[in-house]
């Protein structure tokens, strides 16, 4: 993912789970939408943050890693089933392939994620970790 | 500096990266004897950060455990304030990232500081005079390290990561600030060159002319404008880049054990430099019973004290549990090996 | 469509590591051996359409339709580049249907074509990795085995697939690659070696991902009734269908269904006015594994979820009585050289329907479909083709 201004645009996505809402039918969706799929022109979309928290919908373990990625591998990639409902695509971090499955909670944390090489941006975002703590 | 109005902490947070290396482990690859380490430097094992993780990842957390205290609204945060040696840039600071990672911007004042292992300190100073003078509402200060230990030094086995944050304002609070002394020299006990990536020290030199002298003045600086002696403390924290250095410190400034030891996290953690003394703060706090008051002095190479003394208020118990407690992030841990270790520090090179 | 479409002329290039060719070398050697194969000089061909994924980043070349036209000596006839991913060749097929049933052109050549090679295994692998959603799953790490893997580990979880389900397209698809002369990899595959196969993205190892190659194909299409004046076989084009799909997988109802497939084959069978049961062969898009056991359960083969047991009983072989399945080794054995691909499972469909597939042969096959998807999903072409007489 190269271009410092497209990342800019979406920092409020990535470092705060900002998704949107259709004030019409009520669907939440994330990544943000400008159209809502089902209202189309008659959709309304607001900005809504996300809590973080779901569950894993199904996952991998990344073993051959892209580029900026070596040395991280191996590492889990997930899509996870947020509380709100929407699918997200993230890392699990700070745990074995081994202690997570589809259905493990999880919660999200602030994470560096890749970077544009040695001396390029740096790109954080919100991944996943299992959820630890008793509430 | 004792301040002209009310002035303290309404929200704290810290965070530790649940990964750790032994003393064992290390000392096994140089071919040390990890009995002769554990017991001069009086630690157990280190935190060590994942390959996702930095200095600005560990603030980020520890500033949402710290929001998460305070029940205040972000964008009511006047000004960040972030102390760290190891920023993930040399110029971009990480605060504007913890800003916009927590929903603080657009409307605030931001700066990083550098100030070795007290520039989480510096910050809680610069925040408290903002809010005193009625400059802002809120300040959030913050030290957070990934510290560098080249290969082989001995550094090796201390330098950590971890971090803790603090939100400053008048209201609400759960330690109000009595004051802060601060003692200041150009003392060059440790320092990093620029594109260098790790530090030097100068040996025994980092000992009497500098952590005891700068940490002992400024302790006594600040009993002496508050008019208290050690016995007026129920806790006396200090910075911790070994087991044994913030024991003799306290013991010389008359301070007893049970004042000095539930502060203690290096044996557990290693020395996580700006983060030092405050997650020992944080320990204390973690425990502290209203009315208590707290001694807490930093130290920072080049060099520096910064002296507080906080009194714990009822607010803190209805506020603790809304974070995770240090204590669980000192249990959540798992071991790597030295080669692991060495995949770790490849990219941050620390 | 306005009038009948009929293929009569088709070509391709071995696909594989073509050190020695390069992108103008592979597309000229195909578009020649369709043109011979319909008897042609090159003159009658009014238009072109060449389906290429990402020549951009393969040899840093774009504007490839001026190129083609070109190097081909066909200027100036005009030429289209068309993109969809993985889909790039089946779609330039669909453009170059729609371009003749319209009525607007009567001899139109349709190619594909890609030259992987030129650049770095993890180069390729990463502008692979472009048909998947850049900012919302390639920037967390996720490289395309691992969309599929995903896919994979969903279906396990839903369907009961096991691992050893997810071996059995390979082996039968290598197995008949034995039999395809232009095939990349020309040796049998078996279930032990998939499975102790180095592991990509969990619970995908390297025997499960077809592979970088380099190829090219062509196919040329006409109306119907202009078919004999070039080839006493022609194949009628029953249908030509598309879908289209969200980019990225969490987008998706359900990611165990290419809901595209679902659509396009939908589309494709009433134009057809055929059942599922009544494909003879058919030529699906296996890029991985996975997606071979979910392509026959969305095209109608067999039943969501059963598709692994149904590899178990053989169902898709050469000479089983169901439809049988990447009679040309499919993506995986056959290689994928992704914008010609979509093109060369239309010429192993013609050859098929022609009864000039060799040892490959289906037996007595008369009606033939194509499956060739971009990205996880986001495109999906299917085309059904049946004997002229």
């Amino acid at each position: 993912m190269g271009g410092v201004p497209r990342f800019w645009r979406s920092i409020d996505n990535r470092y705060r789970l900002v998704g949107t809402r259709c004030e019409n039918c009520g669907e939440v969706y994330f990544p943000p939408r400008v159209v809502c799929p089902k209202c189309r022109r008659e959709g309304e979309m607001k900005e809504v943050e996300l809590s973080g928290r779901g569950e894993i919908y199904t996952y991998s373990v990344v073993r051959v890693p892209p580029e900026g990625f070596e040395e991280k591998a191996p590492y889990v990639v997930a899509i996870v089933k947020l509380e709100e409902g929407p699918l997200v695509t993230g890392m699990i971090v700070d745990c074995d392939p081994g202690e997570i499955d589809i259905g493990t909670p999880v919660e999200a944390t602030f994470r560096r994620v890749s970077e544009d090489g040695e001396d390029g941006v740096i790109y954080y975002s919100l991944e996943f970790r299992p959820v630890r703590r008793e509430e | 500096m004792i301040p002209d109005g009310r002035a303290g902490i309404v929200g704290y947070g810290a965070y530790v990266p649940r990964y750790r290396i032994k003393v064992e482990e290390i000392a096994s690859v140089w071919g040390e004897d990890p009995e002769a380490i554990k017991s001069s430097l009086r630690i157990e094992e280190k935190s060590v950060p994942s390959e996702t993780e930095d200095s600005a990842t560990i603030a980020v957390e520890a500033a949402r455990n710290a929001l998460s205290r305070a029940g205040i609204d972000p964008s009511d945060i006047g000004a960040i304030f972030v102390g760290s040696e190891s920023p993930p840039y040399a110029v971009k600071p990480t605060a504007t990232i913890v800003a916009a990672a927590i929903g603080a911007t657009p409307d605030l004042t931001a700066a990083d500081y550098e100030f070795a292992c007290k520039a989480g300190t510096t910050a809680i100073q610069t925040c408290t005079g903002l809010v005193v003078a009625g400059m802002i509402d809120y300040g959030l200060a913050i030290g957070a390290d990934t510290a560098q230990g080249a290969p082989g030094d001995p550094l090796e086995y201390t330098a950590a990561a971890g971090g803790a944050a603090f939100i400053i304002g008048r209201d609400n609070l759960v330690a109000e600030l009595e004051g802060t002394y601060s003692y200041t020299t150009d003392t060059p006990d440790f320092w990093r060159r620029e594109g260098q990536p790790y530090p030097r020290h100068g040996g025994r030199f980092t000992g009497a002319p500098a952590y005891f002298k700068h940490i002992i003045n400024a302790a006594r600086g600040l009993m002496e404008e508050l008019d208290l002696s050690p016995e007026d403390f129920d806790y006396a924290v200090f910075h911790q880049p070994n087991g044994k250095f913030p024991r003799r410190v306290g013991q010389k400034l008359g301070f007893k054990p049970e004042q000095i030891e539930p502060s203690i996290v290096v044996d557990r953690i290693g020395n996580t430099y700006s983060g030092s003394s405050l997650l020992g703060f944080v320990r204390v706090l973690d425990q502290a019973e209203p009315g208590d008051r707290i001694l807490l002095v930093s130290y920072g190479s080049g060099a520096g004290s910064d002296a507080f003394s906080f009194v714990v208020t009822d607010r803190i118990e209805e506020v603790r549990e809304r974070a995770p407690l240090l204590e669980e992030y000192l249990r959540d841990r798992v071991y790597v090996t030295y080669g692991e270790y060495a995949k770790m520090k490849r990219k941050l090179k620390f | 469509m306005n009038r009948d479409v009929a293929i009569v002329g088709v070509g391709m290039t071995r696909f594989g590591e073509l050190w020695d060719k390069s992108f103008d070398d592979l597309f000229v050697e195909a578009g020649l051996e369709a043109l011979e194969d319909a008897g042609m000089s090159g003159d009658e061909i009014e238009a072109m359409y060449v389906g290429n994924m990402s020549a951009g980043r393969f040899i840093d070349q774009e504007h490839v339709a001026s190129l083609i036209a070109d190097r081909s000596g066909l200027t100036p006839i005009p030429c289209t580049r068309v993109e969809a991913a993985c889909a790039s060749g089946g779609l330039a097929v669909r453009q170059a249907i729609l371009a003749v049933a319209s009525g607007m052109y009567d001899v139109v050549l349709a190619g594909g074509v890609e030259k992987m090679t030129d650049v770095t295994t993890e180069e390729a692998t990463a502008t692979l990795a472009t048909a998947a959603d850049q900012e919302w799953e390639a920037f967390h790490g996720v490289t395309f085995p691992a969309l599929y893997a995903m896919i994979a580990r969903r279906h396990m979880h839903e369907y009961g697939t096991t691992r050893e389900h997810l071996a059995l397209p390979p082996v039968k698809n290598h197995r008949n690659a034995t039999k395809n002369p232009k095939a990349q990899f020309r040796f049998e595959i078996t279930v032990e070696q998939v499975i102790e196969s180095p592991l990509v993205a969990d619970p995908l190892r390297l025997l499960d991902c077809s592979p970088v190659s380099d190829g090219a194909a062509a196919v040329i299409v006409c109306p119907l009734e202009m078919a004999r004046e070039f080839t006493d076989t022609p194949i009628v084009v029953r249908a030509t269908a598309q879908a289209s799909d969200s980019l990225a997988l969490h987008d998706r109802e359900d990611i165990t269904t290419l809901r595209a497939t679902v659509e396009a084959a939908r589309s494709a069978y009433r134009q057809a006015g055929i059942e599922p049961e009544d494909v003879d062969v058919a030529e699906v898009h296996d890029c991985f594994s996975i997606a071979e056991l979910v392509a026959v359960e969305d095209l109608g083969f067999v039943e969501k979820g059963e598709s692994g047991e149904a590899y178990h009983e053989g169902m898709f072989e050469i000479d089983s009585d169901h439809v049988a399945v990447n009679p040309s080794g499919g993506l995986k054995a056959k290689g994928h050289p992704v914008g010609a691909s979509g093109v060369a499972q239309v010429v192993e469909i013609v050859e098929q329907l022609r009864g000039e597939a060799g040892k490959r042969q289906v037996d007595g096959a008369e009606i033939g479909l194509t499956h060739n998807v971009g990205g996880s999903g986001g495109t999906v072409v299917v085309h059904i083709f049946e004997r002229g007489d």
